[in-house]
């Protein structure tokens, strides 16, 4: 009996002194944590952001960390699988805020998931930064989270006018998934944009499908027996690969559009033909590319032997706008709660940020104000860049 | 109109041939052991992925040499449908047999094959990671047109084979001798040891058909949907569950029947009403036909089902 309380002490005694050594290691870190999905229906989109965040990691890291108010940190990055699920999302964000104590937080990319996080994140007042969610919700009325992505009320505009010109387009139709914010809402304000543009019933069909659904054949043929000038699909890579054969199989020889969710390196090893000749529009096209973005598509082709897609460019800028925040500040105080707010005032002052994916300012909301492109899959998978657009 | 709802009948024929052809394996197992093997849709996953790697590897090997896509079918049903006999089995006889010895009650044996089928799908993302894998093109795929209706090669090959599978399992359960032992250990398992019938030696061969459909349908699956990842089989295994349990679960016809009645219901009410409803009406409608009739279609009353 005695030798088991005594055992119970010693075992306590080490648990308690654990903290003790933890800080003692890690005096001048800055821990920056990742709410990315790893698992689950998207895990190219985490593997793209951890791949940028480690090569940014590495270039400051080596460089002998972050100086902050003359003081040099080394940066932590802490990955969380969100397995492309809200409710893990949710429960991600605040393990990385309570448990780990991040002073800020990159992802989710999905609207479906950065929403609910980004609710986590302005309640315990964390800085959020998320590089892919288009969502208007996300960043709403909160002041601690912000996107590096443009919007889903500018990219339904852009897609309407794009397909006008490119088409010749009066008449389109759309299919969209249902369980999904991002798709749903981008559904919506494409609809509302075109029929603006081409009056009322101008969008011939309206149709949706569910996360798990494999067979859209009903929904395809509903589609082309209305005969509508192109298809606007709003959907994720992955259900492109499934939609666009089965659309041929049943007769459609048309055009398509897609929307920023297609823009993935997965794209054209799971779609493979069928996608060839269609067009999305996206944050940015690495065909073509110059200067900074050139040389970022370089060191992660030479890195990961696969061109970068949109979510890895935008991650790299989400985080390169979190760092710039960081080097704004005046002082690492170690009290996480006044360190998280002056680094959401720091972001928020920074005038003009030079990102892979273009130049931008964040308007009130913590919104940016930047281009969006359309590039167009050629026949060797390459995403070719075919009009930029101007908000 | 009416070429729109002839193509909508070909695409519920053949989306109903997979939920029959799922339903088809649950039916056989919970037939002789009065266990609903929730397994069976990640067994039609694993299957699916055996599938995906044995093409990619014949293709490898047989490449530039011009052999024919039916070939490679032929060669790779048979196989696929061995190896996933061959996990069928062993999921019996490790997961459910020990169980049936000790005599548990079936609840038990029931949540175990949940378990199994959690333990497939994080053992495929574990194994092969969580990206979606691009099933192999192994047939050239043929559209043929009549009139304004599109119908392709893989189509009717996905249609014959729900129809051919079908008449086999009736057939070898009513006409052959092994047939009749799985009828009779599914009348009476205490009797049945008592005739000198191997209890075992038969739900042996009742997984090992159960296992072949599941192959079956998974490759087809994977040639028509080619977009594999490790939880494609959870949905679709549920949905042909209750296909099953509304055609009459326990009965071949009925299992069949009742994956074309699913197949039908929800396409032609996307065709008819709205796709954003079609879960919401399709399952509304199964749920009143089984508040009226509980045993489903062709089922009939037992004393104790689960």
């Amino acid at each position: 009996m005695k030798n088991k309380f005594t055992f119970l002490v010693i075992i306590v005694l080490v648990f308690a002194m654990v903290p003790l050594f933890a800080n003692g290691d890690k005096e001048n870190v800055i821990k920056i944590g990742f709410n990315i999905p790893m698992t689950g229906d998207i895990p190219k989109v985490g593997e793209a952001s951890k791949f940028s965040a480690e090569m940014m990691k590495e270039d400051i890291n080596s460089a002998g960390g972050l100086e902050i108010g003359g003081e040099k940190y080394m940066l932590e990055f802490i990955y969380q699988d969100n397995e492309s699920k809200a409710e893990s999302a949710v429960a991600v964000a605040l393990k990385l805020i309570e448990q780990n104590k991040v002073i800020g937080i990159i992802g989710p990319n999905s609207s479906k998931q950065a929403i609910p996080g980004g609710e986590v994140a302005d309640d315990n007042r964390t800085p959020m930064v998320s590089p892919w969610s288009t969502n208007p919700a996300t960043t709403l009325d909160r002041p601690y989270v912000f996107r590096v992505a443009f919007l889903d009320p500018f990219q339904g505009p852009v897609a309407a006018n794009f397909a006008t010109q490119q088409f010749s387009a009066k008449t389109a139709a759309v299919m969209y998934n249902l369980d999904n914010d991002y798709s749903k809402g981008l559904a919506e304000y494409f609809t509302a944009s075109f029929e603006k543009l081409h009056g009322k019933g101008s969008v011939v069909k309206y149709e949706s499908f569910g996360q798990k659904d494999q067979d859209f054949s009903v929904q395809l043929t509903k589609i082309i027996a209305a005969k509508p000038d192109f298809v606007f699909l709003p959907i994720y890579y992955n259900k492109v690969a499934l939609v666009l054969p089965q659309a041929s199989d049943l007769g459609w020889e048309g055009s398509v559009l897609g929307s920023d969710s297609w823009g993935s390196a997965e794209l054209v090893t799971l779609a493979g033909d069928s996608v060839k000749g269609h067009y999305f529009i996206t944050h940015y096209a690495a065909a073509g590319a110059k200067g900074s973005t050139k040389v970022f598509i370089d060191r992660y082709n030479a890195a990961y032997g696969y061109i970068p897609d949109d979510v890895g460019a935008l991650t790299w800028d989400a985080l390169g706008v979190m760092i710039e925040g960081l080097r704004g500040m005046k002082e690492i105080t170690g009290d996480i709660a006044a360190d998280r707010t002056a680094l959401r005032d720091s972001i928020k002052n920074i005038k003009s940020f030079a990102g892979v994916t273009g130049t931008m300012k964040f308007d009130k909301e913590g919104d940016p104000i930047k281009e969006a492109v359309v590039v167009k899959v050629s026949d060797s998978g390459e995403f070719v860049f075919e009009k930029a657009v101007a908000p | 109109m009416l070429t729109t709802l002839l193509q909508n009948i070909i695409n519920a024929l053949q989306w109903g041939s997979f939920y029959s052809m799922i339903a088809l394996g649950y039916c056989l197992v919970y037939g002789v052991l009065r266990l609903i093997n929730f397994a069976h849709g990640d067994i039609f996953m694993v299957a699916a992925y055996i599938g995906f790697v044995f093409v990619g590897f014949l293709l490898k090997f047989i490449s530039g040499s011009g052999m024919s896509g039916w070939l490679v079918l032929a060669i790779t049903l048979p196989v696929t449908m061995f190896f996933t006999s061959l996990l069928g089995v062993f999921i019996e006889r490790v997961a459910y047999r020990p169980l049936r010895e000790k005599g548990a009650h079936r609840l038990y044996v029931v949540i175990t094959a949940l378990m199994v089928g959690l333990v497939l799908e994080n053992g495929n993302l574990a194994i092969f990671g969580a990206s979606s894998r691009k099933f192999p093109e192994i047939i050239d795929k043929v559209v043929y047109t009549f009139g304004g209706l599109h119908i392709t090669n893989l189509k009717i090959l996905v249609i014959v084979a729900a129809v051919v599978t079908f008449i086999f399992l009736q057939t070898v359960v009513n006409r052959s001798k092994i047939g009749m032992a799985m009828r009779a250990i599914s009348y009476d398992k205490f009797g049945i040891p008592l005739m000198g019938i191997p209890v075992n030696k038969v739900v042996v061969f009742t997984f090992i058909i159960g296992s072949s459909l599941a192959a079956i349908a998974g490759i087809l699956f994977g040639m028509s949907y080619p977009v594999l990842d490790p939880y494609m089989g959870m949905i679709i295994g549920w949905k042909a569950f209750i296909a099953a349990v509304v055609g009459g679960i326990g009965d071949i016809k009925g299992a069949f029947l009742g994956g074309f009645m699913l197949g039908f219901i929800e396409i032609l009410i996307v065709s008819f009403f709205s796709s954003n409803l079609k879960d919401l009406i399709a399952f509304s409608i199964l749920l009143i036909i089984l508040v009226i009739k509980p045993t489903g279609f062709f089922g009939v009353a037992k004393s104790t089902k689960i």
